[in-house]
């Protein structure tokens, strides 16, 4: 046994205690092999089906009309008549549904786990009901129940994203939430004086970020991917648009605006995920209280 | 580290430390159709170290979750150095709890951690961070102050959750069986090193467990329940020596049920007259059982004896005998170096050393074996 001898320490500890946790493998190294080997399989198989349509995609966009390659439909983009407005209604939808998502959802399941967990398999029903219910159910009910100005704002739209986003943004929040002792933790911040509100900010945001994060990006490709609903609503979003434009113009550039999208929603993602590390990087670097 | 550091830094947490008294008064706090706590009463003096011990479902967390302001009394109150803190919020009763699951806060590091409950307090950053060297120091975990909780020891993480919960200054110390999920050698350091804190910082303490080894070791005073309420308070001696009930018998320490007659406050118990305890039981009459503490039986080797060795077990200093005695199964603890005497199935006499013993109703499972551990 060794004395750990801090200034004033009356503890000691034994040496054990502060060995490194060994590492644990599991069954024969062929078996691991094997598995090793049907994931690689399964993994190529994945990426196959994702990334063969996107490649072709990708290559049809930088194609010219003599089939060579060209930056040509990327270039026409931000010209193209409508875009610019499509893309700005887009994200203005999108941080809408993303703030009135997160201040609706994120109280809920934290009220549902720590004082109603009876209640989280009702909710998991009720979360999913988005699914079974068609968008342009949703739609054409609230077109028909909602009074005129409310229909002349565009972020009528934001509404009816946060009900179909809340399948994702509901179970993101539910596995961050069950993945922590969220009823220890708000105890442990409530004993040591603190309030709701800072136990809320400085105790279980921190604490569910990748959850929050997640449903985060899910909801942005969400909002970037919804047609229906704008579509019949008569607001021209990016999806809107690309059909649209596929209608009056050529097909590279639909498919350039496509990709654009899809990569822009890649590309949010990755500077999210990133975000998200360098801040957790900070913060284990980061000393004193 | 010199005894002089130790002492000053010890002195200088303790300083802003005083024990309070506590009160529990005739607690009501129901789940449906079940009592947790069924009019419980109790009085803890400052600077005591009071355990509450029973077995699961019989109201210590719940009794301790009440005093912390995690649950709301259907009756009764919280007094604390004469005041009534039934309906003040936990965040207000300025009470230090370690939990049983790790509660340090993942996103924060050790001394951020200890730090946390003076941020609260709006203490200013440099406070903060002295006070927070200083208890993490008192827990011998200076040099852990930049870790995070996933990079740490469970035995390391439960002390760096003592420093946190003393860092307010609590007026009550509350541990929640702090200890059980660590291994035995931790848990046992541990054990010590967190008696001696609270002896020297004198704070009252509140210990909650099941685990009888930790409360005999650890507190001044134990509080036995079950069902709700409370069975004994006393010291551990007490407690072993004299229980109060037959359920205190039973629940600690190790006792064999044998079945008697009682006549006259006496009992003949392997032909034996012996005098009958005072207290629960002893105006009992006809048929009883007497509780016999392993120590309380002396056994002889003799070819003409009723009872025979039918196990045995090491335990160090002591070798623990199970003897059958006709229909009675008793246990029977003698010094190691007289265990080879007693090999199994060895013809022994069993006699009562015991000043007077314990009697509780009739249990119909008596006769078969009847200890508790």
């Amino acid at each position: 046994m060794a004395t750990l001898s801090g200034a004033g320490s009356i503890f000691e500890v034994a040496e054990a205690e502060n060995e490194a946790v060994p590492s644990y493998s599991t069954g024969s190294p062929r078996r691991r092999r094997r598995i090793r080997w049907w994931r690689l399989v399964v993994l190529l198989l994945a990426g196959a089906y994702f990334l063969i349509p996107i490649y072709a995609g990708i290559k049809f966009s930088l194609q010219n009309v003599e089939g060579h390659f060209s930056f040509q439909a990327y270039r026409a983009l931000p010209s193209a008549p409508g875009f610019t407005g499509a893309l700005t209604l887009s994200l203005e939808l999108a941080v809408a549904t993303m703030v009135v998502s997160t201040l609706l959802m994120v109280p809920t399941a934290i009220y549902v786990h720590i004082r109603l967990p009876q209640l989280r398999r009702v909710l998991d029903v009720v979360t999913v009901m988005p699914i079974v219910i068609p968008p342009i159910v949703l739609i054409v009910g609230v077109l028909g129940a909602f009074p005129e100005w409310a229909r002349a704002s565009p972020y009528l739209l934001s509404f009816m994203y946060v009900i179909l986003a809340m399948p994702f943004v509901y179970r993101s929040l539910d596995a961050g939430l069950g993945a922590i002792d969220l009823k220890t933790l708000t105890e442990a911040s409530r004993s040591l004086g603190g309030n709701w509100i800072k136990t809320l900010w400085r105790v279980i945001l921190p604490n569910i970020r990748p959850a929050l994060l997640s449903a985060t990006v899910l909801t942005l490709a969400l909002v970037f991917g919804e047609y229906t609903m704008a579509s019949l609503d008569l607001w021209t979003t990016i999806p809107v648009w690309i059909v649209q434009f596929s209608i009056s113009s050529d097909g590279p550039v639909q498919v350039a605006a496509s990709m654009l999208g899809l990569v822009g929603t890649w590309i949010l993602l990755i500077a999210v995920v990133s975000l998200d590390r360098s801040q957790s990087r900070r913060s284990h670097r980061k000393l004193g209280a | 580290m010199t005894q002089m550091q130790e002492t000053s830094t010890t002195s200088a947490v303790s300083s802003a430390i005083t024990g309070a008294a506590v009160s529990l008064e005739n607690l009501v706090r129901t789940y449906g159709k079940v009592r947790a706590l069924d009019g419980l009463s109790l009085k803890i003096q400052p600077g005591e170290f009071m355990a509450l011990l029973g077995p699961s479902g019989c109201g210590k967390t719940t009794a301790l979750r009440v005093l912390a302001g995690f649950e709301v009394l259907d009756s009764g109150r919280v007094v604390v150095d004469g005041v009534d803190l039934s309906n003040v919020t936990a965040r207000k009763r300025d009470m230090g709890m370690v939990f049983q699951s790790y509660s340090l806060f993942p996103n924060m590091n050790a001394l951020n951690n200890v730090a946390f409950g003076l941020r609260m307090r709006r203490q200013s950053s440099t406070v903060r961070r002295k006070k927070a060297g200083e208890l993490l120091e008192m827990v011998g975990l200076s040099d852990q102050a930049n870790k995070f909780p996933h990079q740490m020891s469970g035995g390391q993480q439960q002390r760096i959750a003592l420093a946190r919960a003393l860092a307010i200054e609590p007026r009550v110390l509350l541990l929640d069986e702090p200890l059980s999920a660590l291994d035995a050698i931790v848990r046992a350091e541990l054990r010590d090193q967190i008696r001696a804190l609270q002896q020297r910082l004198a704070i009252t303490t509140v210990f909650v467990t099941h685990d009888q080894e930790e409360v005999l070791s650890m507190a001044d005073r134990v509080c036995v329940m079950s069902r709700g309420h409370i069975e004994q308070v006393a010291t551990p001696n007490e407690l072993y020596a004299r229980p109060a009930t037959a359920f205190v018998a039973q629940f600690v320490g190790i006792s064999s049920r044998v079945p008697v007659d009682a006549a006259g406050h006496e009992i003949i118990v392997f032909g034996q007259r012996c005098p009958v305890r005072t207290g629960e039981g002893s105006e009992l009459t006809g048929s009883v059982d007497a509780l016999l503490r392993p120590e309380d039986i002396a056994i002889d080797v003799d070819p003409d004896g009723k009872g025979f060795v039918t196990r045995k077990s090491f335990l160090g200093a002591m070798t623990r005998l199970v003897v059958q005695v006709g229909d009675i199964t008793v246990r029977v603890d003698v010094r190691s170096d007289r265990a080879p005497e007693f090999e199994l199935g060895t013809h022994v006499r069993p006699s009562i050393v015991a000043r007077d013993v314990l009697i509780a109703p009739r249990q119909e499972t008596a006769a078969a074996d009847s200890t508790s551990a």
